[in-house]
């Protein structure tokens, strides 16, 4: 009874735009970004692009790819998605280690601090793991069967991170959760314990990061939502520390540019969303930026870890483009945040398989403001060669980044957002269900 | 809606609210989105309106009362009502997923209430999909008392994973509950019993009650008697199988 009844998690099938994903190695030796099923790989410290390895059963990726990830010591790679595979791929040769085969479409990933662990989440709300301990020396490919380790009910997990003191593992979820689990001694066993939800969002929770330094080992949680905050956390508690409102009324410099922004690129007056979609922290450790759904740029906000606040710091603008990032990512070395905007499989569009990268320098920190630069394409580590690999092409027209950020705002609202569907609707869909239509 | 109609709605002898008027269909997909409010957290659960004289609203309380049990499927309140009078200190809520359903306990309540001043303050219900806000509405370790009462069998393998009890709802369920705290189950699905048990058993923060216990828990008693379904059971002469569990520290 009531089988088919919009279960959660199987009912994203219609949507196919997947935004374009970077993320970059943790010394900068590399850096990856994945479009569509496409993985693109730039060796930085060879200055060459990659090409990899994957002799497994199914090679490569055949469906969007949800989510990429370096591990800490960036040994190791894990890329998955909507193909229902996890491959974990070593960096020294970019050869698949592993391909691991999962029951449902991949969301998020994370990789224990001890690269010993590789966890993922599935649309339904279950996070797996499985053990790599001893692939790393004898490199045998092997096809890998994943435990269930923790779930939330039936809800799309949309971030996993593991705490930089390895303690707990944190998982959002588009039902406005954050939970946060003891990791235990044998993650395969399950993780049972949780220590606390973080609880306070009120829209769907969209990213994760940790930052942390010297002084504060164990590092605050920062989250960022489709509730247009970013919200500061103590993991051991659960308890909120600060709420960062973006386009808040009272920081009336910045809501200018979002204000600004969105009327440029919509034409039409709607409501402006300001929807964080991707977060990370940046080399400074004091600094997080931000992805923003209608900001062509990004924003940057300040966090005092001795005191425990946010404040809005920055916004760095693209000039000149309608780059409205999809997601960034950065290296701990060496002071450049990067970003890529780009969408694969938007209909009727035939570059579906480009993207566009920039990078944003952080200068030393030793005067107060030293500016971020925006880097020009010659200044770009890699520089031409790196575009050309990473993009897809080396010169992006104009129209690539318009349908990108249509199609980002698309599909960050229908993949993260709950259906809202009428009463007639819900009575439609009931009585046009496959399940009632076989019986009678 | 019952507004308008609360003469009929009524038994006149009892001042009860008449269950054919609330009835609903059978079973719920506990998986399929719902539009009900929901507490952001905890601390946004509005005591005061569910226990206006326990926990009134301007009150300067430093440490005040908190629910301890939690009555998950309650379907039309038969445990609350028993329990409200056994444990008058305590406060307690009935989580149901079904509209109809959770108005009927409501207005079972507020008539209890009425008809018996000063007592069945205690005890309260909210429409909600247990499976996905428990720790919307209470604290780690908020609970000591649990029940899960003649849930919904969900046979199909393949609906395993929306029945009440699953390893992974246990976790929550473990979140929840203090250590010591005591989770109560029961069926009449002998299938259902034994998959109940097994999650329980298997899972490294509860361990069973013993034999002795579970006779001088009073609780225990009222699992096959004081709820709709258990006496239907009951009257029909039906087997019954539970599974009684503490909520213990995690080990090291
Ligand atoms: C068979 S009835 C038992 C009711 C009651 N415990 C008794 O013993 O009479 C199960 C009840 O659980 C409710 N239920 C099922 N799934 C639920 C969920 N996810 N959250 C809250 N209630 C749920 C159903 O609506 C139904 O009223």
């Amino acid at each position: 009874m009531g089988d088919a009844q919009m279960e959660e998690g199987d009912n994203t099938r219609e949507i196919e735009v997947a935004p374009a994903l970077i993320a970059v190695d943790p010394a900068q030796r590399s850096v990856a970004v994945a479009v569509g099923s496409d993985l693109r790989v730039y060796d930085l410290i060879g200055d060459c692009p990659v090409s990899l390895v994957d002799d497994s059963a199914k090679p490569f990726h055949s469906d969007s790819i949800r989510a990429i990830r370096y591990d800490a010591s960036g040994k190791l790679f894990v890329s998955a998605g909507d193909d229902k595979l996890v491959k974990i791929w070593s960096t020294d040769s970019w050869f698949c280690i592993s391909s691991v085969c999962c029951e449902k479409r991949v969301s998020a990933v994370a990789v224990s601090n001890d690269g010993l662990f590789v966890c993922f989440a599935d649309k339904f709300g279950v996070v797996w793991v499985v053990s790599l301990k001893g692939d790393a020396e004898n490199q045998a490919l092997a096809d890998k069967k994943a435990a269930p380790m923790l779930a939330h009910y039936c809800s799309i997990i949309t971030s996993l991170e593991f705490s930089p003191d390895g303690r707990f593992i944190v998982s959002a979820d588009r039902d406005y959760k954050i939970r946060v689990t003891v990791v235990p001694k044998n993650p395969l066993d399950g993780a049972h314990e949780i220590q606390t939800f973080c609880l306070g969002h009120s829209e769907y929770v969209s990213c994760l990061d940790f930052i942390h330094s010297p002084d504060y080992p164990h590092g605050l949680l920062i989250s960022g939502s489709g509730d247009s905050t970013v919200r500061l956390w103590d993991v051991t508690l659960g308890s909120l520390l600060d709420t960062c409102e973006i386009g808040s009324k009272f920081d009336r410099r910045f809501t200018f540019f979002l204000k600004a922004e969105l009327s440029a690129t919509d034409g039409i007056e709607e409501d402006p969303c300001h929807a964080v979609t991707d977060l990370c922290t940046c080399p400074n450790g004091t600094s997080v930026a931000l992805a923003v759904q209608s900001l062509k740029g990004i924003m940057l906000l300040n966090c005092n870890l001795s005191a425990k606040t946010l404040s809005m710091a920055k916004v760095v603008l693209v000039e000149g483009e309608t780059l409205i990032p999809t997601s960034l990512g950065t290296s701990l070395s060496e002071g450049l945040l990067w970003m890529v905007t780009g969408i694969s499989k938007l209909q009727g569009f035939d570059h579906s398989s480009l993207a566009r990268v920039r990078a944003v320098s952080f200068p030393e920190d030793d005067g107060r403001d030293a500016e971020p630069v925006l880097l020009r394409d010659d200044e770009i580590p890699g520089g031409q060669k790196l575009l050309e690999r990473l993009q897809g092409s080396v010169s992006i027209g104009n129209d690539v980044f318009l349908a990108a950020s249509e199609a980002l705002k698309t599909s960050m609202r229908s993949l993260l957002i709950k259906k809202q569907y009428s009463d007639e609707k819900r009575e439609f869909r009931k009585r046009t269900r496959n399940d009632r239509k076989l019986k009678h | 809606m019952i507004e308008k109609e609360t003469t009929s709605t009524f038994n006149k002898s009892t001042g009860l609210p008449r269950k054919r008027f609330y009835r609903a269909r059978a079973h719920s997909n506990p998986l399929s989105d719902s539009h009900f409010p929901v507490p952001l957290s905890p601390s946004q659960f509005d005591y005061s309106l569910h226990y206006p004289q326990l926990v009134p609203a301007a009150s300067d309380d430093d440490n005040p009362k908190r629910i301890q049990f939690a009555d998950i499927g309650c379907g039309f309140g038969g445990l609350l009502v028993a329990l409200s009078t056994l444990f008058p200190d305590k406060l307690m809520i009935g989580m149901e997923i079904r509209d109809k359903v959770s108005e009927y306990v409501k207005e079972r309540i507020s008539a209890l209430r009425t008809t018996n001043p000063g007592q069945y303050q205690n005890i309260s219900v909210v429409r909600t999909n247990s499976m996905k806000y428990i720790p919307n509405y209470f604290e780690k370790g908020q609970l000591t008392k649990m029940f899960f009462l003649f849930p919904d069998p969900h046979f199909k393998e393949k609906n395993h994973r929306r029945r009440v009890i699953s390893p992974h709802l246990l976790d929550e369920y473990a979140y929840t509950l203090a250590v010591g705290g005591i989770i109560y189950t029961i069926t009449d699905v002998e299938e259902l019993g034994e998959w109940m048990k097994g999650c329980l058993e298997n899972h490294p923060m509860f361990e069973a009650l013993m034999e002795e216990e579970l006779e001088n828990d009073l609780v225990v008693k009222l699992l096959t008697s004081a709820t709709e379904e258990g006496q239907k059971v009951a009257r029909n002469g039906g087997q019954t199988f539970q599974a009684v569990y503490r909520r213990i520290a995690p080990p090291l």
